[in-house]
């Protein structure tokens, strides 16, 4: 029997009064992808992603995780199965670091003993000392800090699919970039399958197996990051995915090393 | 200093009585109102129309005076009470701790409604967000993370219903509630400045530990300080459990006296106390009811004997506005108690606490008044002061219809001052309450009335239906009836006004017994 693909979007818009946020958008992910959405601010992205997870309802059309259409699931349990990454801080503030990393788990019943051993596992897992960051609250922790908690608690109750909305935007380059890297090797080891939200194209561009372009509530383009690149196109696409080079061949030039091969 | 040394040892030993009736009245409405306040603000975090119209209703609670809302709530409650007797056979008790409570239950509404909903409202929606993306039922949003984070919101709240509780607490002794404004109310009308003072003191002081340790609960709960937590809740249920015990420990008081709101009816209380106390009966005394949450009283049988006055009866509940002889009045208004409440009037004290006027001894003598006849020819000539109300009575118009009466000057004064202008010639006439201490201070002469054009107020004994046969009561009073001449109570009056360390209505009452009852043997 064949997998069934871990999303499918069937057709789904979701209108507010006049405006479409979202308008007839089919797409697969398959088990195991990380798909990267990049577009303009406003241009659906968000709304898509909430789809997945019932945190918003399409107005038409369906939405399958595993194969099954998500209105048949109960959204409770479907998001305690999915984990999510906050655009923003969105770790609890008055729970502990330790505290915040076990939500899931706890509420899906894991035993007290089962969850301390997963927590310190995880905050080995992003790259956080367990002794030293446990009993922390987030107001305590660095911008880098806080958003490894923010992975830590998404995969905490060991989901199939991760859903990232713009988990990175408001770190420094380099933080970003290493924890741009740690996730991808977490996404490889545990098999996920990931959906992530971003304003940069060279960030899905390095982590992204597969790229979706949206723009005014409909996926003008998807590929791999090497076939979005290719060619010579000349439209919206073309000028979002070549301005990583563009900005490359330019540092070059500012650095005296002429232009790339 | 002996006098402040007393008064302060008096008000110590009236302290467990009071403040423990204080805690347990505030502290109940406290906790009722957070009982009420909490889920319905919760229920109206989601719906805002619901939550517009409770913080609407709750804002408009807030904006009656303490006292009346106090007030409303006796009438009120009186007629629940009857209702529930007749439907259902259970009467209770209107007056005192019930309408007190639910008054200031009322009143702990507002703050805690508004913070709970403002603390919820507040909460950062990236937060809220990230409750229900992790899988949070509504209900565990709500109790794992909107409450926790709201929470200094919400005790902020809390505290500040229990300072205003507390405070408020004291403006329930005119419904018959025992607070720590026993003090401040008996200690005005006495002016005695020490019970006053104590009263304001003793509520700031118990506001003060509750809120500190409402802040020890909070700083507990906001930190997982379990000492912390534990400590202040312990520190609460302390308070609580030490105000239990003295009402506990009391005995169940059988005769309930009442007083109205001024000093003459706290010595009469204190008389009728002590009478009955010698007898061998026990009472408990509710000083500083309002007088027209007082009458309702004894007919409900919340308390069971007071003094009151016929004429009052006379105008305010029979809504009579003739004038009669003495004896008339006293025998129709006791027929129409009888007939209208059962309420059994035991006889009449001896004095009168009546509408007159009055002159200075000798200026009187001067012009050769005696009578208000006497007056009238004089009057064009004359200056006549009176309180705010006087010329605005029926007694005025009776009188000067009585009489022809037409002063060449009349004017209104606060009767404090009224006394001093009469005795120091300022004014040559004012208006007077018969019984008045004053009227022994300066000497004054109150003119006689022969037309009988004011309405007589003889001061009358009232007891309850309840107590209406009870022949030990009748027998314990007896002795005072017809007891009290004008010039005694006058003297007693002026005593308990004095501000001496024998000026207590307790001391007054005892001065006053001697009195009467040495006067009585001599007669014999």
């Amino acid at each position: 029997m064949q997998v069934p693909p871990a999303i499918s979007f069937e057709d789904v818009s979701k209108t507010y009064g006049e405006g479409r946020a979202v308008n007839q958008v089919s797409m697969i992910v398959p088990q195991g992808e990380f798909l990267a959405i990049i577009g303009p601010s406003g241009s659906g992205k968000t709304t898509l992603l909430r789809f997945i997870n019932r945190l918003t309802e399409p107005t038409s059309g369906t939405v399958r995780v595993d194969g099954q259409d998500v209105r048949a699931v109960d959204a409770i349990a479907l998001r305690r199965r999915i984990g999510y990454v906050f655009q923003g801080i969105g770790l609890f503030p008055h729970m502990t670091v330790g505290e915040n990393i076990a939500i899931t788990p706890k509420l899906i019943g894991t035993n007290r003993l089962q969850i301390s051993t997963r927590v310190n596992e995880l905050l080995g897992l992003v790259r956080l000392e367990p002794a030293k960051y446990l009993n922390r609250f987030p107001h305590e922790l660095s911008g880098g800090e806080r958003q490894r908690v923010g992975v830590a608690r998404a995969i905490a109750a060991n989901p199939q699919i991760v859903l990232m909305d713009e988990p990175f935007g408001a770190l420094d380059p380099l933080t970003r970039d290493r924890l741009g890297q740690d996730y991808r090797a977490l996404h490889d080891e545990f098999h996920l399958t990931t959906v992530m939200i971003t304003h940069d194209t060279l960030e899905a561009v390095l982590l992204a197996d597969r790229i979706a372009v949206v723009r005014d509530g409909r996926v003008i383009d998807q590929g791999t990051p090497r076939a979005l690149m290719g060619g010579n196109r000349t439209d919206y696409v073309g000028e979002l995915m070549q301005t990583p080079r563009r900005q490359a061949e330019r540092l070059n030039k500012l650095i005296g090393r002429g232009t790339l091969p | 200093m002996t006098d402040v040394n007393s008064r302060v040892a008096e008000a110590i030993g009236r302290l467990p009585d009071y403040l423990g009736n204080h805690v347990l009245v505030s502290l109940t409405a406290l906790g009722l109102g957070l009982a009420i306040s909490l889920p319905l603000a919760l229920l109206s975090t989601r719906r805002p129309t619901l939550r517009a119209l409770i913080l609407a209703l709750a804002s408009i609670v807030q904006t009656v005076p303490g006292l009346a809302l106090l007030a409303l709530f006796y009438p009120l409650l009186l007629g629940l009470a009857a209702l529930s007797e007749r439907m259902f056979g259970i009467g209770f008790s209107a007056l005192g701790f019930l309408p007190a409570v639910l008054a200031l239950t009322l009143y702990t509404m507002l703050p805690v409604l508004r913070n709970t909903v403002t603390g919820l409202q507040s909460i950062d929606p990236a937060v809220a967000e990230a409750a229900v993306g992790v899988g949070m039922t509504r209900r565990q949003a709500l109790f794992m993370v909107e409450l926790p984070l709201a929470l200094p919101v919400i005790m902020a709240g809390i505290r500040t219903a229990a300072a205003w509780v507390i405070g408020t607490a004291t403006l329930s002794t005119p419904i018959g509630q025992t607070s720590l404004g026993n003090y401040i109310f008996t200690g005005l009308q006495t002016q005695n400045w020490v019970f006053v003072l104590f009263g304001c003191v003793a509520a700031a002081l118990l506001a003060l530990v509750v809120d500190q340790l409402l802040a020890l609960v909070e700083s507990g709960v906001q930190h997982r300080a379990h000492l912390r937590l534990s400590l202040g809740a312990l520190g609460l249920v302390l308070v609580l459990g030490g105000a239990l015990v003295p009402s506990l420990s009391r005995p169940q008081a059988t005769y309930v006296v009442g007083a109205k709101t001024f000093a003459e009816q706290y010595v009469l209380s204190a008389l009728i106390e002590q009478r009955l106390a010698a007898a061998g009966l026990s009472t408990v005394r509710r000083d500083g009811l309002g007088s027209s949450v007082i009458f309702n009283a004894l007919a409900a049988s919340d308390i069971d004997v007071y003094v009151d006055y016929s004429g009052t009866i006379w105008t305010n509940q029979m809504h009579r506005t003739d004038v009669k002889s003495r004896g008339q009045v006293l025998a129709e208004v006791a027929n129409w108690l009888e007939q209208q409440h059962q309420i059994k009037l035991l006889g009449a004290v001896g004095f009168e606490n009546a509408y007159a006027l009055a002159m200075s001894r000798k200026r009187a003598q001067a012009l050769g008044i005696h009578s208000l006849a006497d007056l009238a020819g004089q009057a064009p000539n004359l200056a006549i002061a009176g309180d705010y109300e006087i010329f605005s009575r029926p007694e005025w118009a009776s009188m000067v219809r009585a009489y022809d009466l037409k002063f060449r000057v009349q004017r209104q004064m606060q009767p404090e001052f009224m006394y001093e202008a009469v005795a120091n010639g300022e004014v040559d006439v004012i208006s007077a309450y018969t019984s008045d201490g004053l009227i022994a201070k300066y000497d004054l002469l109150v003119l006689d009335d022969p037309k009988q054009a004011l309405p007589p107020y003889d001061a009358i004994l009232l007891v309850s239906p309840r107590r209406a046969l009870d022949r030990a009561l009748a027998e314990a009073l007896r002795p005072l009836v017809g007891a009290i001449d004008v010039v005694s109570m006058r003297e007693a009056n002026r005593r308990a006004a004095g501000g001496t360390d024998e000026s207590s209505p307790d001391e007054v009452a005892r001065w006053l017994w001697g009195r009467i009852s040495g006067r009585k043997q001599a007669a014999q």
